[in-house]
């Protein structure tokens, strides 16, 4: 099922018959199949469906990690398709927080030079990284392990750095790629609940991949569910996807 | 990506994988040291001959002879045919000469055939009177004793083979006095008779045997080259003033018999012209042969000289470059190994707003600092090897009884265009790994494990 929606004031991606081919050999493999989706501002949006369901793909095409073959995308008033390789790093840079589920941290980098890393790439001054580093710490209360690196914390600890590591540009939209694949339950039910917490703090538009309906249902605003690289289902709320 | 954090991080990555760089760094380090090296050497053996050559005033001397003279021994006259009369190169010949620009100094060869007496007996040789200039012309480096107390002393430097005619010990020489035995030109008083009219005519000369006492205060391992017009090697070295006072019998003087040449003029066989610099020896030249005398230099020679040493210090180039392109090899294999090694990191970082140029940038600075390094430490390891090779050769020649040189040379200008040679070379070979490392899709990266 797809549902296109025109772009709103309030909208802060609009995905339009999106879609995402490879081609393997001479096989056509329909990774993300004409999707059509409008994610609101300020809005938690869980993406549900099962391994190879294009998720992942999709994301990544938000991301402006990956071009879609056709459809065109618009996050934050930036058509993506218009931008080059350059601007698309910037977008990446400003715009856009990601987390994955296995944190990808940079294991030789204390956690600070961690999440100073999108601060060097944004080219903040030097002077101003230190607040900012702390401030983003301070978000996902971990300013005691400042000097640690990431292979001295728990994975809980370092899914906490990623998400401080992603706020600290300060980004309109944060992706969230399986967040708790690698965490025990209750560790997992944490982190979404600090997301949440962030996303209201901060005024975000968080869109995370997840596998975990359970968790979803209590933490997402709505849920869009996918199957084959298309889009199954959109609810208007959670309430309504749960019926 | 500011050009500090990027240095930050290239030096990070760098150190992490500490090992590999440090060799790779040491392999640019011993192509830049082979190549030091070599061009040290090539640059030490041109300063040296330059020296040499240049010290003997081969290049900046021109032999002034009279036209038509019968010495030169068949050697062509390069000079073309000219309607300039032939002139007799006497005192007034020699202060025109010294008036022309750029003339350091003229003086004439005196050279002659002659007998030395020591111990009572006779020893024939050759003596040569040496400018005062020749003091400071690189022959008498090394040499045993000292050069003359002053222009006028009576006193002679021998040469070694010559001394060791003379003694067994050729040192114990030194502060005894030798007999030198001449024969004195005396001018004949006019012929009244003559046909020839008063001015042109001479009564020719006498020769008379004179004997000088010479104290001996050196000893020289080879003939000082004092031009290069003389008649065979002179063993015998005698300050020029002195000599010249001996008005002693020369082998031009039959010519100036027949010549009617006047008998109490000082006439010169030849006459050497020091020029400032070589750059201004043609156009003496050309000056001294329109006043109507042969001129000759070496400069065609010198010419001839430095399009040597330029394809000899190419080829030495070259085959010192031959360490610096494995070297080269070894930075690509590492850059190259990096990118695979951190290839989940370069999806990160690409993922968290990385431009492909930054991570180009990355891999090009960790090539450039590659190179700085491994060029530095390659000029010092060049320098040392330069010096130990010196140290051997001096070595060498101290056993064969030669004075010791300066084999190889390490200019500024070496120094830092075997750098830039090195950072270049490092940048070219980190060329093809960066752009590899700048196209990886971070979706795949970030997949990678």
């Amino acid at each position: 099922m797809t549902n296109p929606v025109m772009p709103h004031a309030d909208t802060a991606i609009q995905l339009e018959h999106v879609s995402r081919q490879y081609t393997m050999g001479e096989a056509t493999i329909r990774a993300v199949d004409d999707v059509s989706l409008s994610i609101a501002r300020n809005e938690f949006l869980a993406l549900l469906g099962s391994s190879g369901s294009g998720k992942s793909t999709l994301l990544n095409l938000i991301a402006g990690l990956d071009r879609p073959t056709s459809g065109s995308i618009l996050a934050q008033g930036q058509k993506l398709a218009e931008l080059t390789s350059l601007e698309l790093a910037r977008y990446r840079c400003n715009t856009i927080g990601m987390i994955f589920q296995s944190f990808n941290l940079l294991p030789r980098m204390t956690l600070e030079e961690n999440i100073e890393l999108p601060l060097r790439l944004a080219e903040v001054e030097r002077e101003e990284r230190p607040g900012r580093v702390r401030e983003a710490l301070e978000r996902v209360r971990l300013t005691h392990r400042l000097g640690h690196r990431p292979m001295q914390l728990s994975g809980g600890e370092q899914q906490r750095v990623a998400i401080a590591r992603a706020l600290v540009n300060r980004p309109k939209i944060l992706l969230a790629d399986e967040p708790t694949g690698n965490l025990d339950s209750a560790t997992g039910e944490a982190i979404l609940s600090l997301l949440r917490e962030v996303q209201q703090q901060l005024g975000m538009t968080i869109v995370m991949v997840t596998h975990e309906r359970p968790l979803a249902e209590r933490y997402a605003d709505r849920l869009a569910i996918m199957g084959d690289g298309k889009l199954l289902s959109a609810s208007d709320t959670v309430k309504e996807a749960a019926q | 990506m500011k050009p500090r954090d990027l240095a930050d991080l290239a030096f990070r990555n760098l150190r992490e994988a500490i090992l590999r760089n440090t060799l790779t760094t040491l392999g640019v380090a011993v192509g830049v040291a082979s190549l030091v090296a070599i061009s040290s050497i090539g640059v030490g053996l041109q300063d040296l001959a330059s020296k040499r050559l240049s010290q003997s005033g081969l290049f900046d001397t021109i032999v002034v002879t009279p036209k038509n003279t019968f010495r030169g021994m068949g050697r062509p006259q390069r000079e073309a045919p000219s309607d300039k009369p032939a002139r007799i190169l006497d005192d007034d010949a020699r202060k025109e000469i010294e008036k022309l620009p750029n003339v350091i100094e003229v003086y004439p060869q005196v050279r002659f055939f002659t007998e030395v007496r020591f111990n009572n007996k006779p020893f024939a040789t050759v003596v040569a009177g040496m400018p005062d200039s020749s003091r400071n012309s690189g022959s008498f480096d090394g040499m045993q004793g000292n050069f003359f107390s002053s222009l006028t002393a009576n006193e002679a430097i021998l040469q070694i083979e010559f001394a060791k005619d003379l003694s067994e010990k050729p040192a114990s020489l030194i502060g005894q006095d030798l007999a030198l035995r001449y024969a004195e030109r005396q001018a004949l008083p006019a012929n009244d008779n003559s046909s020839n009219t008063a001015g042109e005519s001479s009564g020719g000369f006498s020769v008379v045997p004179k004997e000088l006492q010479l104290k001996i205060v050196g000893i020289v391992e080879t003939e000082p080259a004092a031009g290069y017009g003389g008649y065979g090697n002179a063993r015998l070295l005698m300050p020029l003033a002195t000599a010249s006072t001996l008005r002693a019998a020369q082998v031009n003087d039959l010519r100036d018999i027949v010549r009617d040449n006047a008998a109490n003029k000082t006439t010169y066989p030849s006459l050497s012209v020091r020029a400032k610099s070589p750059s201004q020896v043609e156009a003496l030249e050309t000056s001294i042969k329109a006043m109507g005398f042969a001129a000759f230099s070496l400069l065609d020679a010198s010419k001839s000289l430095r399009t040597f040493f330029s394809v000899f210090d190419a080829l030495l180039g070259i085959f010192g470059s031959l360490a610096l392109a494995v070297a080269t090899l070894g930075i690509v294999n590492t850059l190259v190994m990096a990118i695979l090694e951190r290839r989940r990191e370069i999806g990160v970082l690409k993922a968290l707003g990385a431009a492909d140029s930054d991570i180009q940038q990355l891999f090009f600075v960790e090539a450039g600092v590659m190179g700085l390094f491994g060029g530095f430490l390659g000029v010092f390891f060049g320098w040392l090897l330069g010096r130990a090779i010196t140290f051997g050769t001096n070595v060498y020649l101290k056993r064969q009884n030669l004075n010791p040189i300066e084999l190889s040379s390490v200019p500024w200008w070496l120094v830092i265009a075997a750098i830039a040679v090195a950072i270049v070379v490092s940048l070219a070979a980190g060329l093809y790994p960066a752009s590899r490392a700048a196209k990886l899709n971070p979706v795949d990266a970030l997949r990678y494990e």
